[in-house]
């Protein structure tokens, strides 16, 4: 690092004592934060796990296969936005594109399952006021939900900046750390799935709990 | 968000110019600049030091004689919260902040922090998240459920209105600008420090600020699910905290001191950073043990996270449980301790000069090794279940904050005020000031612990005469209002030295670290020339080199002199430009809380800022082209 008077162009880092930019360093530690955040209602959810005083209990309410399906479109999704990164650092600027869409696109096919499922939840009586399942799982997943789309926004609004030549190899950067967003934001489905969905999806009533007389 | 730096064809319309002006208020709201953004921090947190103070002496009042009548019990229970919540998140946390932000560019030598414009985020989002929680004053009654916010006390079936929902909305938008801060510090520090500042050569109040930051982005997530949790419960009916339905209110006990010991520590780390800065300069003497201080700061960090059902003690967890709470907590002590200890051989045998900055900090050490005291009784859970809930807490606590966080911020203040603004404040005033402050400070608290020792209850408006409590009460509202007058001593020592200004040189306190090697106030962009570090106080040995051979006794006149700015050309000199969009951003996170209270209408408006804010964020050029940027 040279110790002459050094001039600053547009945000250049002056400094950088480790090498790793200023803007990757803040992703990683606000994924140590999100980290917290999601732990917190992931645990609140296992406190509560068999307490709810009457149903629907996720026995009567959680579809395994459906919800397989989406979380197969996510997880893809992380593969998805890998390759587009990989084309976009080579400048091979089609596929780049076409990889950003896909991921979006799919990120878009995540949310559909998630509306679909919540709107049969509230259709069959599963609301986040009826009971304490439906108040952990609508929060949590709610919660995951609006990182998902919040992800969505950021990579249509890094897509349409490959379309106006803005986001090339040199500043891939920028869809690296959208990456990273996007491949925790995965990560946290694949503990919601295995959480929420796959060990709760079998308890029933629990003990002193009123039995669930089913969609009214 | 990400930034496209490239300034090209970007645009969104902008619905105002961008400010460039250096000169005039814009400068000041829309500035990306991390000292004016601290000066900024420290007007806004005094400001409500003082509304806390006001609501202190309220309940001082009502409490200074037996079956008093002043205030009834509904506002009392309004004042002890919103006393508690502002004089924690409103003053201690942002009080912190504004030296973070003065200081850490100025002591790892760099030009300003890594994010300036999140950092104007988090002040603004601060701001108008401390105007959210204190509308409620206005709008049918403020938070009246203790600054923890226990159910069932606070929930929506025995504690009906908004106050609650408030303070859950206020604590919630000021977590976001406390994230951003301490996200924004971790990665200055990290990666802004001057060439050969390695991690063990840093000041000792820049670790202390990057322990502090990762707690603050560990712990403050904690909060912000509580916070929704709450919210939820009360604007939407689920049933977090809802016995009726399964809900356990001992749970919120968990997740809200999971949260609060980490946050104690918050409080308390700046202030020992500081003490740690002045102890040396005015000792004349490096600082005893400085990898010591170190290592016990971050083992406190560490530790803090398994110390919280100590405030649970008598909930009924049951022996395991407090058992090992009892063993976490005294273990807490031990670093605490080593840190008192090295402290105390910094000044043995020191050339001590008695400045009010040094008076302050001596006092932080007697106060806060008091309040430490009184808190390993309580970390044995026998002993503690005696003193829950007592006054007895409520001294130990104001110790280790007030006698601690505080004094050690007033400390601060009185050490970098001829830095900050390039003259000093009155030292004779600045005397007067620290033994009111001293002999107020005891004569409120320490008459507590007996209080509590005696049986007297935390948050009760009124007492009984024949207790026997009302000589030691009114001894605390002497004290309090002998603080007050502290306090007012100060402003005036403000307003005294603004008009008959003694200018400070760069270098008044022949100080050790790198904000003393440029001039006082400093230039906008700090240092000139970066500079190079080679030890810890690097400054010092640049200006004493021979002291480095070991000898006690070296040559004692400067080798190098404070930077001169009057040869520097600024054109060479590339400062980010003004930003008006952090502000907006701030307004609409705290106009969509309000909303989430009352209409819907509201919550679009403020989201649709947002929106709109991150949008123009992230597509503005960090300079505008085509200006003549400094």
């Amino acid at each position: 690092m040279s110790s002459d008077n050094i001039t600053v162009h547009h945000g250049e880092e002056i400094n950088n004592s480790t090498g790793v930019s200023n803007k990757k360093l803040l992703m990683w530690a606000f994924l140590g934060s999100d980290v917290m955040f999601f732990g917190t209602f992931i645990g609140t959810f296992m406190a509560y796990r068999n307490k709810s005083l009457n149903g629907p209990y996720p026995a009567d309410t959680l579809d395994i296969p459906i919800t397989t399906v989406s979380t197969f479109v996510l997880l893809m999704s992380s593969l998805g936005i890998v390759l587009a990164l990989h084309y976009l650092k080579e400048s091979r600027m089609g596929l780049a594109k076409l990889w950003l869409f896909a991921v979006i696109i799919m990120g878009l096919i995540f949310m559909g399952f998630q509306v679909y499922e919540f709107a049969h939840f509230a259709h069959i009586g599963m609301t986040p006021q009826v009971n304490l399942f439906g108040t952990t799982f609508f929060t949590l997943t709610s919660l995951h939900g609006a990182h998902v789309s919040l992800g969505i926004l950021w990579l249509i609004f890094l897509l349409y900046n490959e379309f106006n030549g803005n986001l090339t190899s040199d500043n891939a950067v920028d869809l690296e750390i959208a990456g990273l967003y996007w491949h925790f934001v995965d990560i946290v489905w694949i503990l919601i799935f295995g959480l929420l969905y796959l060990i709760t999806a079998g308890d029933g009533v629990p003990p002193g709990g009123i039995p669930w007389e089913g969609a009214h | 968000m990400s930034t496209i730096s490239k300034p090209k064809q970007f645009g969104l319309p902008r619905l105002f110019p961008r400010p460039m002006s250096h000169y005039g208020i814009w400068s000041w709201v829309g500035t990306v600049d991390h000292k004016k953004i601290g000066t900024m921090y420290g007007i806004v947190s005094f400001f409500w030091f003082i509304m806390g103070g006001i609501e202190a002496l309220l309940i001082r009042l009502q409490l200074s004689h037996a079956e008093a009548n002043i205030i009834d019990p509904e506002l009392y229970n309004q004042l002890f919260t919103m006393h508690g919540t502002t004089m924690v998140f409103l003053v201690v946390m942002p009080l912190s902040a504004a030296f973070f932000n003065w200081l850490i560019p100025l002591q790892i030598g760099a030009r300003d922090v890594a994010f300036p414009r999140l950092n104007a985020l988090s002040l603004w989002v601060f701001v108008f998240g401390s105007l959210l929680m204190n509308i409620s004053w206005f709008t049918g009654g403020a938070p009246n459920g203790g600054w923890f916010g226990y159910p069932p006390n606070s929930t929506i079936q025995f504690n009906p209105g908004n106050g609650m929902t408030y303070w859950v909305m206020g604590l919630n938008v000021l977590g976001v600008a406390s994230i951003a801060a301490g996200l924004n510090f971790i990665v200055t520090i990290i990666n802004m420090r001057a060439p050969g500042m390695s991690f063990m050569k840093m000041p000792v109040f820049t670790w202390m600020t990057f322990i502090t930051s990762i707690l603050i982005v560990l712990a403050l997530p904690i909060l912000g699910v509580a916070g929704i949790q709450m919210t939820a419960d009360r604007v939407y009916g689920t049933n977090f905290f809802n016995s009726e339905a399964g809900g356990d209110p001992i749970f919120w006990q968990h997740i809200f001191w999971l949260f609060g010991h980490p946050e104690v520590y918050i409080l308390i780390l700046p202030a020992m950073g500081i003490v740690s800065e002045i102890l040396p300069t005015f000792s004349r003497k490096p600082l005893f043990g400085y990898s010591f201080i170190i290592f016990s700061g971050a083992g406190i960090g560490f530790m803090g996270w398994f110390v919280w059902s100590h405030h649970m003690f008598t909930v009924g967890l049951g022996p395991a449980a407090n058992t090992a709470f009892t063993i976490s907590t005294m273990f807490i002590a031990v670093p605490t301790g080593v840190k008192i200890f090295n402290w105390m051989a910094t000044l043995w045998g020191g050339s001590i000069r008695l400045t009010t900055a040094m008076l302050f900090s001596i006092g932080f050490i007697a106060m806060f090794t008091i309040g430490g005291l009184s808190g390993v009784t309580h970390a044995v859970s026998p002993s503690d279940a005696q003193q829950q809930d007592t006054y007895y807490i409520v001294a130990h606590f104001h110790y280790v904050l007030f006698g601690g966080a505080i004094f050690a911020i007033f400390a601060g203040m009185f050490f970098w005020w001829p830095k900050f603004f390039g003259y000093f404040l009155s030292e004779r005033l600045g005397k007067l000031s620290f033994i009111l402050m001293m002999i107020g400070f005891n004569l409120q608290f320490a008459p507590m612990h007996w209080l509590g020792l005696n049986g007297m209850p935390r948050r009760i408006y009124t007492y009984a005469d024949n207790m026997g409590w009302e000589l030691s009460n009114l001894a605390a509202t002497i004290g309090g209002f002998t603080i007050a007058i502290a306090v007012a001593s100060f402003i005036v020592n403000v307003i005294y030295s603004m008009r008959n200004k003694k200018l400070a040189p760069g270098d008044p306190w022949d100080g050790r670290t790198l904000e003393w090697s440029i001039s006082s106030p400093p230039p906008h962009y700090n240092f000139a020339k970066l500079p190079e570090v080679s030890h810890i106080d690097d400054w010092w040995y640049k200006k004493y080199p021979s002291l480095l051979e070991g000898s006690p006794k070296g040559d004692l006149t400067p080798k190098v002199k404070v930077e001169d700015t009057s040869k520097v050309n600024e054109s060479d000199i590339h400062l980010p430009d003004l930003s008006y969009y952090p502000l907006f951003i701030g307004i609409g996170l705290s106009l969509a809380a309000l909303g989430v209270m009352y209409t819907y209408a509201l919550v679009t408006i403020g989201l649709i800022l947002v929106f709109w804010g991150s949008i123009g964020w992230s597509t503005e050029p960090v300079n505008e082209p085509g200006q003549d940027h400094h």
